[in-house]
């Protein structure tokens, strides 16, 4: 029993509320803004590290026991993402604050940020599915404001398309809920899990468990259902973009792996290969997708949806070893794509545009620019310095392992496109004769910061991979034995 | 009473998917409200329907009804009879008010962007540029 962990979601929500009634005073909103997040990384770093020396965080709201009241747990994963989302926010709220337009950061940004967090913590924290529902629906009503924040035709247009298919989303996994309830009349995730594994061949076990890949597929951009995400980030502002991009499709990659792992491993034979298929297809297609595109933010999220590939691969696989890459990958992820998201913002305050067709030739007058999209392109395909370069190798040595040759070979062939397609986004837009026109930014270096500092911390994971696997293959071991989460919820 | 409600859920559920299959915006956001009510339904009916019963579990109360058993004659779920499950009103009364923010929203984006772009046609509003 510990309060420690509803103090993620309980610090972003009264900050929240706060800066709503600070509505006209921008300075004091940016400053308590960031001293939240700053606050808050801090926490989720103490809260990782006590999981890390005493097991698994546990806390009961209101004091009601599991399986009845709510209960909040944090494991291992749990907590490397808290860690993950408060670093990231921090890093994309600073760029905001440096990058938005006054009209923008005025009308709202700060507190919509903070509840964006809200919900995404909670969906990290939480061990109720109902609540997981709650914290989804808390994380998209704020994204549909950001998503829609200034606007502009566009963003109307690939905002609205964004909250339709989301809603079907939503309804689906309430659909979810409700059979899971009905069968199993728990809602707790660990009550559920014991119950559920008393009845391996209830057929409607096995239809809540697809109607959950749909939701949790939707939202984490797998592949046939992908379509959403393309349009609504590459017209969010890079603030919001960056925090989408890294933070919202591992929200539903993280949902997905928790109810896999922990609920719906009764029927491995059944799930592994739909997971193959649409790893296969959400990698494929989506690097098809970033080579085609002819705009930086477009290609990049494509580039996102691809690697979403990567993470669920470690799932469909279904060892230890294999989630323990996944997790790798999806730490490693976080920083890159956060970054470039935040580097294609800089392009655009520079240029005025995205579009590879608007501007050339940028490494002549912007070479620090140039050299950190580089170093980000080689850590997005995963070069060996970098992180990525070791969580792919642990998901192939494990494919390979397993015998599973054509997926170890669409992985790896995804890998090289990669690169290709992140060589020639660099190639185009920065190499040539220079082209387009050149706008002073008066926040250059301060916008380039939080790049910089991703990129130290990439190869920083890279160069410390050890230390690195060690913790990812703790996390996964707790996955990957759902026993050691029910007794830590349940008490036994 | 159980087959009349599974009756209007698959009415409204299929009302909502037609609606969210055509191309007008209005249209489509009926289409999502139908289908979130028809949840709301299905998620009352999960507690079995029954009138007058407290939901209050009293002494005894669990013996007997309709109770779906697992092997080792735990109970997976099911209902008793005199014993009206809390759990799924409570969820309803949480879903209810999610779904009124979130189609609140979706009209106000959706009047902003026939505002903005000159019509309710989804075809029209395809994002051609994406596909140069």
């Amino acid at each position: 029993m510990s309060n420690l962990v509803v103090l993620p979601v309980l610090l972003p929500l009264t900050t929240g509320i706060l800066l709503l009634f600070l509505h006209g005073r921008l300075r004091l909103q940016r400053v308590i803004a960031l001293l939240s997040l700053v606050v808050g990384l801090g926490l989720a770093l103490f809260l990782a590290n006590r999981v890390w020396s005493s097991g698994i965080q546990v806390g009961f709201a209101s004091a009601w026991k599991a399986p009845f009241g709510i209960t909040l747990a944090v494991d291992l994963f749990g907590a490397m993402m808290l860690v993950l989302s408060s670093l990231a926010s921090l890093l994309a709220v600073w760029f905001g604050m440096h990058s938005l337009d006054a009209g923008r950061e005025r009308f709202f940004y700060y507190p919509l940020t903070q509840f964006l967090l809200v919900g995404i913590n909670l969906s990290f924290v939480t061990g109720d599915l109902f609540n997981l529902y709650v914290a989804f629906e808390v994380m998209l009503i704020a994204s549909y404001f950001l998503a829609t924040l200034g606007g502009a035709p566009g963003q109307l247009r690939e905002g609205f398309k964004y909250l339709v298919l989301n809603v079907i989303a939503s309804t689906l996994f309430l659909l979810a809920i409700t059979l899971l309830y009905s069968s199993t009349a728990s809602l707790n995730m660990a009550d559920v899990a014991a119950k559920v594994a008393q009845v391996h061949d209830e057929p409607i076990i096995t239809l809540v468990g697809v109607l959950f890949l749909l939701t949790f597929g939707m939202k984490g951009a797998l592949f046939p259902l992908f379509v959403w995400l393309p349009g609504a980030y590459r017209q969010a502002s890079p603030a919001v973009a960056a925090i989408f991009a890294s933070m919202l499709t591992k929200v539903g990659v993280y949902a997905l792996i928790r109810v896999m792992t922990l609920i719906f491993n009764h029927d491995p034979a059944f799930f592994k290969p739909i997971l193959l298929v649409l790893v296969g297809g959400t990698m494929l297609l989506g690097i098809a997708g970033a080579i085609g595109s002819k705009d930086v933010k477009l290609a990049l999220c494509y580039q996102l949806i691809s690697h979403v590939g990567y993470m669920v691969m470690g799932l469909a696989l279904g060892t230890e070893s294999g989630l323990a890459g996944a997790l790798f990958y999806i730490a490693n992820h976080v920083l890159v794509i956060a970054g470039l998201f935040l580097l294609a913002g800089v392009i655009e305050a520079v240029t005025g545009t995205t579009a590879l067709s608007g501007f050339r030739g940028l490494f002549g007058s912007h070479p620090g620019l140039g050299y950190l999209f580089l170093g980000f392109s080689f850590a997005m395909a995963g070069i060996p310095p970098f992180a990525g370069f070791f969580a792919k190798f642990a998901l192939l040595r494990e494919a390979f392992a397993q015998g599973s040759y054509v997926l170890g070979g669409v992985a790896l062939l995804t890998g090289l496109l990669t690169l290709f397609g992140m060589v020639q986004l660099f190639r185009r837009g920065f190499w040539g004769e220079p082209m387009g026109e050149r706008r002073a930014v008066p926040n250059y270096r301060a916008m380039l910061a939080p790049a910089v500092l991703l990129l130290v911390l990439i190869f920083g994971a890279g160069v410390g991979a050890g230390p690195v696997y060690r913790y990812v293959a703790a996390a996964a071991q707790q996955l990957a034995d759902p026993s050691i989460y029910i007794q830590a919820v349940m008490g036994r | 009473m159980e087959l009349l409600t599974a009756l209007a859920v698959a009415l409204l559920f299929g009302i909502g998917a037609y609606l969210l299959l055509t191309r007008n915006i209005i249209r489509v956001i009926l289409g999502a409200s139908l289908i979130s009510y028809g949840l709301n339904m299905m998620l009352m009916s999960t507690g079995l329907l029954k009138r007058g019963q407290a939901p209050i579990l009293v002494e005894g109360a669990l013996a007997g009804g309709n109770l779906l058993r697992g092997p080792n004659g735990n109970v997976l779920g099911g209902s008793p009879p005199v014993y009206a499950d809390p759990v799924p009103q409570a969820l309803i009364l949480t879903a209810i008010v999610i779904g009124f923010a979130v189609t609140a929203f979706l009209f106000v984006l959706g009047y902003r962007t026939v505002q903005e772009h000159g019509t309710d046609n989804l075809y029209e509003l395809r994002g051609e540029e994406h596909d140069e």
